[in-house]
């Protein structure tokens, strides 16, 4: 019987409460083991050859020299890695940035690896290897590789969504338009417009852990690969098929994760080492520097965005038009798309319109970031919602009030809301005591509103009752920050058992049926929902060994505080029985007790948040420091309070070092210049106040629990939450992002000026 | 490469002065195991001065203090004579790196990486510090902007290691301070930054003054017109209108991915303008 | 390549190791000790996941060379609990949720620990400074402050 996935309102007993993580003790005494803890006997050490050149033609590579340096085991090229992709575009394009083929589209693109005894020999390997490059001329700026006078970065790429469909190849790989109502008639009726057009530079998720993965093939074609990811089922479908493996031979085994946020879902060395074990036949093991990790693995899009609103003096928007442009990278994307789609989400809307357009430049392939391109079309929408406020005299939070989405909304993407969290957090803002707090000396309050749709999908999950009671759940998605302890928590209030009497693993591939990635905030909301109609299976296979062991039938036994009873007096008088009576007698009941659930989780609420940021500037540098910060948002029921809250507060930084000073910063020679955390700026302790948060709970109707994902959202608001903050203490409105000192003195001095 | 550590300097200038391939010097290491890291370098001999006698020892002498090249930028500040001698210097020192950086790294170091950006420098140049220098020649006494020439280059011949650095003595009512700026608030490169040294007279006048600017040029820059604003004020604002002008106008920056040469030209002014009132204040004089 | 060969002090226990000269304290400790511990997140001493002490000095070991320490104290993640009793920033660190994927924690850790054993009563900003070398990326550093402050009230016995 397939789960009733509907929300149902009852007294919870453990759901809510926050225990200790299942692996906080191996974290804090450093035996966790992350990616590159893991060693294979007899493992070679590889490294990769990358382009200096943004754009060029790869005339030849000669690896003859390095062939010969001794304990030198290996050495690939695209050669190695035959195209088996079979006409899918996405598939190629992955393989290409794994391994440049006949051109280098980015600074840093792949071009050979090696495998050898030693990091020294590798290194020296790498010097021998020569490559002949025509170099073509390059583009890295988003509006620039829109010109007609742009390098056309790939010849067979033709912009789709567009009527008849462009016979001349561009950057523009598609265009896309959401929305509804008469935009044009909307604009008529209003008595104030804003328009204005935003940049943002390009950000890399900036986990502390570099990508890493032991590879070993063996002659049989049979393989392993340790590696940290986001989704190790993806890894290895990916890297089967580009390796042209059956599936089934290719098992992965995820390490702990040293943070992700989107950037560890997308392969890059992992055929790359599974190809060099395969050519040596001994295991690899691959780990990219930082410098790498910044220069070759999946930023996030840089942007340039047109953002016009348009109100009547009384609140009401009339119409909102946005035209998106976000890079893929070096390949064709859709990031532009989900900017357009989440642009406007937050609000109720009757004639609404936004245009994405994808482009192609000279940059490394863009990756998930958190809630990807939501931030950047947050920051247009909701400075230009600020200044609407302004120009009409309003309440910058009343204003969004006036106009937030609710129950029975159609969003400005298609679908109607169910029961949404806009409104609420947008009352929570305007209640909390941080709106009334008096600022300082060259201080300002902003505050912005954030959406993301969150997702579902694949999932599959087993529980296994050991013979003393106790409980194994061996999940498919990887705990990223803490998942393990909500499952735990799950299925301790399903089987009501002990939390400690959970015990929650991360299987590998070959022992569990295909799991999404944890990404789309999915990892609680889906793996919880699995593991809802698990435990229920399991709940369900106690009750039958029970009534074995009294000798009734199978409905008269109820499941109640994780012991079995009889359904009434009728049933019979029976003690109650444990699930560890149970499950002491299970081998003369029927055998070892599971449970056992695979679905597509459907039906991931959305999201929503909003935040306040208060910022002190130095007039005379430019320099700002935020001094308070309070993140609301609706997590739909928090499972674990506290990495619900420590979710808001990771998600809230990050935005917070986007909106200053993360950047990626390309010099005209088309190089990326600050490829390390020296000047990739991301902040630090010193840098930041505590960071408020308060949880709402407005639950998901799709979730037996009413949970919804919360990872996401938090990144949402930032950019605009401290570009409108900035504006009310400087009274310059940036429209740069991020809002360096340089590029903050230069507008305060401009508007001295003025 | 080759790993050495001598127990004395002269061992040391005679391994540096023989060595036919790449030789380095290693004290704190933060920043020659970066550029190894980087493959910036590729050292055949790396000579650890750290087992030196006396190197890593902060003393205070008739003529003022003389600090050893290998002592680490945590050790001036838990130096209490020090930080009440000359608390600029110690507070540019302290502004290398992190804590962990701060285990490790030296003032000489610093300076003998040549970056025009060193946080430890251009106090001591403010302070007219100077360095005693040994190589194959014997020892030699050299001022402390002598040492950098171009950005990662210094005036050192083969051989030659930085010994110790000399501060003078005080007179009464003198003090300094640093300021540099950076968009975090740690773990950054100095993007601009501002040195001032002072002395004053009983009534509170400035009679001495020296100004050193970072990152505003190939090396640090000591700017006189800076110093003649001061001389003879008590700070008034006009003053220091003057210092923040004289400041900008001795600019040469470069557009890089840290600053803009419009934003450097004009933050020097302000970190001066703003050094020189703590220096003032520490010197006992009253804004 | 000229190996070096060193007897030293890791938690206590004396260690002998052969390396390369040019081979850094965090790769000896990895990659010869079997120390995992230790975590390198940049080698250029940037982020500070490779946080160990030197002869009681807080110092990233991705920027100490192997060779350089000959004699010397060091203390690792991997000798911070005494036995099965965990120091109390390890326990606070669990109990106040002060990681999320865990990455940084070990450096988090000794760092904490230098900071507290010098100066026993931060201010919370002193605790902001004091672990300014450490990058963390999924906390946003709220819940590791406040992990560290619970210890040291903890410790005080305040």
């Amino acid at each position: 019987m397939p789960l009733d996935t509907s929300y149902v309102q009852k007294t919870l007993k453990q759901v809510g409460t926050r225990p200790l993580r299942p692996d906080g003790l191996d974290k804090v005494t450093g035996r966790a083991r992350f990616g590159a803890d893991y060693n294979a006997p007899g493992q070679l050490i590889a490294l990769v050859l990358r382009s200096p050149h943004p754009h060029a033609r790869i005339r030849k590579i000669d690896t003859s020299k390095a062939e010969k340096l001794a304990g030198v085991k290996a050495i690939i090229t695209s050669a190695d890695l035959p195209d088996l992709t079979n006409g899918d575009r996405n598939m190629r394009d992955m393989l290409e940035n794994c391994m440049a083929r006949k051109k280098v589209l980015y600074d840093g693109h792949a071009v050979a690896a090696v495998a050898a005894i030693d990091v020294t020999t590798a290194r020296k390997a790498l010097k021998l290897i020569k490559v002949d490059y025509e170099i073509l001329p390059h583009v890295t700026d988003v509006d620039e590789a829109l010109k007609p006078s742009a390098p056309v970065i790939h010849d067979d790429v033709f912009t789709d969504g567009v009527e008849p469909k462009p016979t001349k190849p561009s950057n523009n790989n598609k265009r896309a338009s959401f929305g509804h109502g008469d935009v044009a008639q909307g604009f008529r009726e209003a008595d104030v417009v804003v328009e204005h057009s935003f940049k943002t530079e390009q950000t890399h998720q900036g986990y502390i852990e570099p990508h890493s993965c032991v590879a070993n093939v063996s002659p049989d074609g049979t393989g392993e690969l340790w590696v940290c990811t986001q989704g190790h089922f993806v890894y290895r479908n990916q890297c089967a098929a580009l390796l042209g493996m059956d599936i089934s031979r290719l098992r992965v085994t995820a390490s702990e994760i040293g943070g992700g946020f989107g950037g560890k879902t997308h392969i890059w060395t992992e055929p790359v080492a599974l190809a060099l074990s395969r050519k040596a036949n001994r295991p690899v093991k691959l780990t990219m520097s930082r410098e790498e990790v910044f220069r070759c693995s999946g930023p996030t899009s840089s942007t340039s965005i047109d953002m016009k609103i348009g109100a009547k003096k009384d609140g009401t928007i009339t119409a909102a038009h946005g035209v998106l442009r976000y890079h893929g990278g070096a390949f064709p994307a859709t990031w532009a798309e989900f900017g357009a789609m989440t642009a406007f989400a937050c609000y109720d809307l009757k004639n609404v319109k936004s245009d994405s357009i994808e482009v192609i430049v000279n940059r490394p392939k863009t990756a998930a970031y958190r809630a990807p391109s939501a931030p950047m079309a947050a920051f247009a929408v909701e400075s230009v919602m600020d200044e609407l406020a302004r120009k009409i005299g309003m309440d910058p939070v009343d204003f969004r009030i006036k106009n937030a989405a609710k129950e029975g909304t159609k969003s400005s993407y298609g679908p109607v809301y169910g029961p949404i969290g806009i409104g609420a957090t947008l009352e929570a803002a305007k209640n909390h005591p941080h709106m009334k707090a008096p600022l300082g000396k060259n201080q300002g309050r902003g505050m912005a509103c954030g959406f993301w749709f969150n997702f579902g999908g694949q999932t599959c999950t087993d529980i296994n009752v050991t013979p003393d009671g106790t409980v194994t759940v061996a999940v498919g998605t990887i705990d990223v920050g803490g998942s393990r302890a909500s499952i735990g928590l799950i299925v301790a209030e399903e089987l009501g058992i002990p939390y400690d009497h959970v015990r929650v693993v991360i299987a590998d591939t070959s022992t569990l049926g295909h799991n999404d990635m944890t990404d789309g905030s999915r990892g609680t909301f889906s793996t919880t929902m699995a593991c809802v109609a698990a435990s229920r299976n399991v709940v369900k296979e106690l009750g039958k060994r029970a009534a074995k062991m009294w000798d009734i039938p199978e409905d008269a036994v109820v499941w109640e505080d994780g012991h079995a009873k009889p359904a009434g007096s009728n049933a019979g008088n029976f003690p109650p029985l444990s699930i560890r009576e149970i499950a002491a007698g299970a081998g003369n009941t029927g055998g070892p007790i599971a449970g056992h659930n695979e679905m597509v989780a459907d039906g991931a609420g959305v999201s929503f948040a909003t935040h306040i940021c208060d910022i002190e500037v130095d007039p005379e540098t430019g320099r700002s420091s935020v001094k308070r910060y309070t993140v609301i948002q609706d997590a739909g029921k928090a499972v674990h309070p506290t990495y619900v809250e420590g979710q808001y507060q990771g998600g809230a930084v990050q935005g917070i070092g986007w909106a200053l000073n993360e950047e990626y910063i390309y010099g005209k020679d088309g190089r990326l210049q600050n490829a390390g955390f020296l000047d990739y700026r991301i902040p630090v302790c010193s840098d930041l106040p505590f960071i408020d948060t308060m949880i709402l709970e407005i639950p998901n109707p799709n979730h037996p629990y009413g949970v919804r994902g919360v990872g996401e959202t938090s990144i949402v608001p930032p950019l605009a939450t401290v570009a409108n903050a900035m504006s009310n203490a400087t009274g310059v409105r940036m429209t740069h992002i991020p809002m360096s000192p340089p590029r903050v003195l230069k507008a305060i001095d401009a508007l001295k000026k003025h | 490469m080759r790993y050495e550590a001598p127990d004395n300097m002269k061992s040391a200038v005679t391994m540096l002065a023989k060595e036919q391939g790449a030789a380095f010097v290693l004290a704190g290491g933060t920043d020659l195991l970066v550029k190894m890291k980087a493959g910036m370098i590729e050292p055949d001999l790396v000579v650890d001065i750290k087992k030196i006698k006396g190197i890593a020892e902060i003393k205070k002498t008739a003529t003022g203090f003389r600090i050893g090249a290998a002592v680490p930028g945590v050790a001036l500040s838990e130096n209490a004579a020090l930080v009440k001698a000359w608390p600029g210097i110690v507070e540019g020192a302290n502004l290398i790196g992190s804590k962990q950086i701060q285990g490790r790294c030296t003032m000489a170091g610093n300076l003998c990486n040549g970056s025009p950006a060193a946080d430890g420098v251009p106090a001591l140049i403010a302070a007219k510090a100077k360095v005693v220098v040994s190589g194959p020649k014997g020892k030699r006494t050299v001022a402390v902007e002598d040492i950098p020439v171009s950005p990662g280059r210094t005036s050192l011949k083969k051989g030659e290691i930085v010994e110790a650095i000399l501060l003078p003595k005080r007179p009464p009512k003198s003090s300094d301070a640093y300021l540099r700026f950076i968009p975090r608030t740690e773990m950054d490169i100095a993007v601009v930054s501002a040195a001032v040294n002072l002395t004053l007279d009983a009534k509170g006048v400035v009679k001495d003054a020296r100004v050193a600017l970072g990152a505003v040029a190939p090396t640090i820059v000591v700017v006189p017109a800076a110093a003649h604003a001061l001389i003879g004020s008590k700070l008034d604002a006009e003053s220091l209108e003057k210092l923040a002008a004289a400041c900008s106008a001795a600019c040469h920056p470069i557009d890089d991915k840290r600053g803009t040469i419009e934003f450097r030209t004009k933050v020097a002014g302000v970190l001066a303008r703003r050094a020189a009132e703590i220096a003032y204040r520490r010197a006992g004089g009253k804004i | 390549m000229s190996g070096v060969f060193v007897s030293t002090t890791i938690n206590g226990d004396s260690v002998e190791f052969s390396c390369a000269a040019d081979e850094p304290l965090l790769d000896v400790l990895r990659n010869r000790l079997g120390m995992t511990g230790s975590k390198e997140g940049c080698g250029t001493g940037d982020c500070g996941a490779c946080s160990v002490t030197v002869n009681g000095r807080l110092v990233c070991s991705c920027l100490v060379l192997g060779a350089e320490v000959g004699g010397a104290t060091i203390e690792t993640i991997e000798g911070m609990a005494d036995g099965d009793v965990l120091h109390p920033l390890q326990k606070n660190f669990i109990s106040h949720a002060a990681l999320q994927c865990g990455i940084c924690t070990p450096g988090f850790l000794i760092a904490a620990k230098a900071l507290l054993d010098k100066n026993p009563d931060p201010s919370e900003e002193e605790i902001r400074f004091g672990l300014a070398g450490n990058l963390c990326r999924c906390t946003g550093y709220d819940k590791i402050v406040r992990a560290v402050q619970a210890t040291s009230k903890e410790m005080r016995g305040a």
